[in-house]
């Protein structure tokens, strides 16, 4: 009970849990250079199509490579190639690790 | 007996699968560019010649990565693919697909094969393949797909003849669908088959799900489909991402069978290295202003060679005309109108050739992705796009080859406004108006020991012109409300030394488009100048000599002197001159005269007609129009009769210069717009707006410094 009760609380104040206590990407754009992961969804339909024509498939490992000079866009390694999308874009690709 | 028709070859697949390496080892320079009936996109197709000596017409199409579209240049593609049955529906497609990154060339050659087109697949870059440690099983790969598949290297020509020799033979349609049509869709487009007698199932299930690709339908079939479309339901869109995903499990199956080895991608590791210097804060961005300047360098310092011969010879051209052909309209035509006209033209090759050497060598090599990787975030602020540098940096040798440029951006929105601001960065017909004008207004003095004050104020202009730019597009950001998104999903390309034969093919491509494009328009006005600066009202034109001889006779002129100010009478009394005088009080709050009116007049077609006119207008002979210094003296000397000072004050040239700056004054970049945008709404807006903002600018320069 009083778990669910705090994330209730961290969730009320748009605090991010993952973020301050393991620091586990959920999607693509949390990630940090070097990181690695699997592309387990999406969460936005018309992207989706678009990144999958890309070569970004539920259950192909994704890697996060570096970022433009403020932080967006990203570039990651997919399907064996460099893909480079906004934040705002990567954010919809979610990842398990 | 008939003569057999010309075959038509399609070459299709992903944006740097090497496509148009092949094209140019296919058809060498037998090429040329057209439109696509209907269409504003370019049309690259060559001619191929097989070994009996026959030939093949081979067409290039944009790159795609699916034949959903998403820009543009994309559905033009879908919507040849689609249209069979027409006069552009090719008879074989090769799909062109990257060997080291076979899984996103093949699904989009399964989405062509499932069209029922008849299909040849090349697997380009078989060396880095090689390099890899990759290895397919391509005799199985034929075999499942049931089509032909050739490996090739685009780039050192290999594997060619084979490709050539399966492109002349008879290919079968593919038989068996990769994609498994929902059982819910099917109604349709039986339906859809049996009314419109479209070729297969898949065919006639892009047509319901590609309603805005369908431009190629008379209207009465449109409709029919649209019925058939709302009747069953069918969402267009609804299902891609699920055909993606069986697609994708097809492909993986057979990429199981086929791949005797796998990679592993450290052979790319260079290319990772680069990006590290390439995209850094601090490196990145200083190499590529560095790249910038040394572009801006060679535009301008190494085209003035070529320029100054060029613009001799059209001179010198039109100078032997008047002496070799008789007196009369149609010599003073030739030789004013039409030679002026066509080195106009000609005069801007050489830096058009330059740019666009540059623009293509850092896109071969894979540095342009960067650059629109590295400025994405910054160009989004203002209502623009990564995309949007490369039409920006052209604009600065000239507007036609960077609008044509924007295609590539795939946000409507985004491309309105980059085709919209373009026209105000400084291109190169501008510089011969700043010269002068900076010449006779800004002192030839240095600042600081070195700063030279006349340069300084030219590269001010050059800013000026990108920071209006920039500005406009955020004003245009803040009222152009669309609902479509605007997304960057774009591929970053292993570095690769650049081809040289490619980068020769571009050059000549584009060189031509703009000798072509803009050549029809300064043509046709540049007549219409003609006649308006040659004829007049009533017949002081015809008695012009009478006329000046009598106002001069006690002023003892030479001959030359004579016919100058006879000519300066001339244009005076011309419908030119009529126009620029009902123009001055428009313009005097702007500080101009009747005088600078006509130049304003000639200029609305091409603004570098300026320097000719004002040479016309004070009357220094055709024989002095090279010296530069005659003119600028001329023009200092000229007097205000109303103040009785000079009439280039620094207020009036600074107006002027601002006025230049801002103005609209190209029919080739309005008519470029037309094209592009496919109406008159967006030239017509783009010339009122850079009117207003040239007009109220340069009042307030005016009003200010004087």
């Amino acid at each position: 009970m009083l778990v669910i009760r705090t994330t209730h609380i961290f969730a009320l104040f748009k605090i991010n849990l993952n973020k301050i206590m393991a620091r586990i990407p959920t999607n693509v754009s949390e990630m940090k250079p070097g990181d690695t992961g699997i592309i387990a969804g999406f969460t936005d339909e018309y992207l989706s199509v678009k990144l999958m024509e890309m070569g970004c498939l539920p259950g192909i490992p994704v890697r996060f490579n570096f970022t433009a000079p403020f932080g967006d866009p990203v570039c990651i390694s997919v399907s064996g190639y460099e893909l480079s999308l906004r934040l705002e874009e990567a954010a919809t690709i979610s990842i398990v690790n | 007996m008939t003569i057999p028709r010309r075959q038509k070859v399609a070459l299709v697949g992903n944006p740097n699968s090497g496509k148009s390496s092949l094209f140019n080892q296919l058809t060498g320079l037998k090429q040329k560019i057209g439109n696509f009936p209907g269409v504003t996109v370019e049309k690259r197709s060559g001619l191929m010649t097989l070994r009996d000596g026959s030939m093949l017409e081979v067409i290039d199409l944009p790159g795609i990565y699916s034949i959903y579209p998403r820009s543009l240049d994309e559905q033009i593609v879908a919507e040849i693919l689609l249209n069979h049955h027409a006069g552009t529906t090719p008879d074989k497609v090769v799909v062109i697909a990257d060997a080291t990154n076979l899984k996103r060339g093949l699904l989009l050659l399964s989405q062509i094969m499932d069209i029922g087109l008849p299909t040849i697949l090349a697997l380009n870059m078989m060396d880095l393949v090689a390099k890899a440690g990759l290895s397919y099983d391509i005799k199985t790969l034929s075999k499942q797909l049931g089509i032909p598949v050739v490996p090739i290297n685009a780039r050192m020509g290999i594997g060619l003849e084979e490709l050539k020799k399966v492109m002349a033979g008879p290919v079968p349609s593919a038989t068996a669908a990769v994609f498994k049509i929902w059982e819910e869709s099917m109604p349709p487009i039986k339906e859809l088959r049996s009314t419109l007698g479209v070729d297969n199932d898949y065919e006639a299930y892009q047509f319901l799900a590609q309603p805005r690709s369908l431009n190629f339908l008379s209207k009465k079939d449109k409709a029919i489909v649209d019925e058939i479309r709302s009747r069953y339901s069918f969402q267009p869109g609804k299902f891609q991402g699920a055909e993606t995903i069986q697609r994708y499990g097809f492909i993986q199956d057979l990429l199981n069978k086929i791949t005797l080895r796998q990679t592993d991608f450290s052979w790319k590791n260079y290319s990772r290295k680069i990006d590290r210097i390439l995209t850094h804060k601090v490196w990145g961005y200083a190499l590529f202003f560095g790249l910038l300047f040394l572009i801006f360098q060679a535009i301008f310092a190494w085209a003035t060679l070529p320029m100054d011969i060029i613009d001799g010879l059209f001179a010198g051209l039109s100078t032997y005309l008047h002496n070799a052909l008789p007196d009369g309209p149609l010599t003073s035509l030739l030789a004013d109108g039409i030679v002026p006209g066509i080195g106009g033209i000609i005069i801007f090759v050489p830096q058009i050739a330059i740019l666009f050497a540059f623009i293509s060598i850092l896109e071969e090599s894979g540095y342009m992705a960067r650059v629109v990787f590295l400025m994405d975030k910054l160009m989004r602020r203002f209502g623009l796009n990564g995309k949007s540098v490369v039409p920006l940096m052209s604009g600065v040798a000239c507007a036609i080859p960077a609008i044509m440029a924007t295609r590539t951006i795939d946000n409507w929105k985004e491309r309105m406004i980059t085709i919209f601001v373009t026209p105000l960065m400084s291109c190169s017909a501008r510089l011969p108006v700043f010269t002068i004008l900076i010449a006779l207004i800004v002192p030839e003095e240095k600042v600081f020991g070195f700063f030279n004050l006349q340069g300084f104020a030219l590269m001010g202009l050059y800013l000026l012109g990108f920071l209006a730019a920039i500005g406009s597009a955020w004003v245009m950001k803040q009222l152009v409300r669309v609902k479509e998104r605007s997304f960057l999903i774009m591929e970053l390309p292993t570095y690769r030394l650049p081809r040289w034969s490619n980068v020769g093919y571009t050059i000549i491509e584009k060189t031509k488009a703009f000798v072509f494009e803009a050549g029809k328009v300064i043509m046709a006005i540049s007549i219409v100048l003609w006649v308006l600066a040659s004829y007049g009202p009533g017949d002081k034109i015809s008695n012009a000599r009478e006329n000046v001889l009598s106002e001069s006779a006690n002023l003892r002129l030479s001959e030359e002197g004579l016919e100058d100010r006879i000519a300066a009478y001339k244009l005076e009394n011309s419908y030119a001159g009529v126009i620029g005088k009902a123009l001055e009080p428009v313009i005097r709050p702007l500080g101009y005269d009747w005088k600078i009116g006509i130049a304003l007049i000639t200029s609305f077609a091409a603004r570098e007609v300026f320097v000719g006119t004002m040479a016309t207008i004070y009357s220094i002979g055709s024989a002095d129009l090279e010296n530069d210094n005659t003119i600028k003296n001329r023009m200092k000397q000229e007097v205000n009769p109303e103040t009785g000072g000079p009439r280039f004050t620094p207020a009036v040239g600074f107006s002027l210069l601002i006025f230049y700056l801002f103005a609209m004054q190209c029919m080739s970049t309005l008519a470029v717009v037309y094209r592009e945008t496919g109406g008159w709404k967006w030239p017509m807006l783009q010339l009122l707006y850079m009117t207003a903002l040239a007009y109220v600018s340069a009042w307030a320069v005016y009003q200010i410094m004087s």
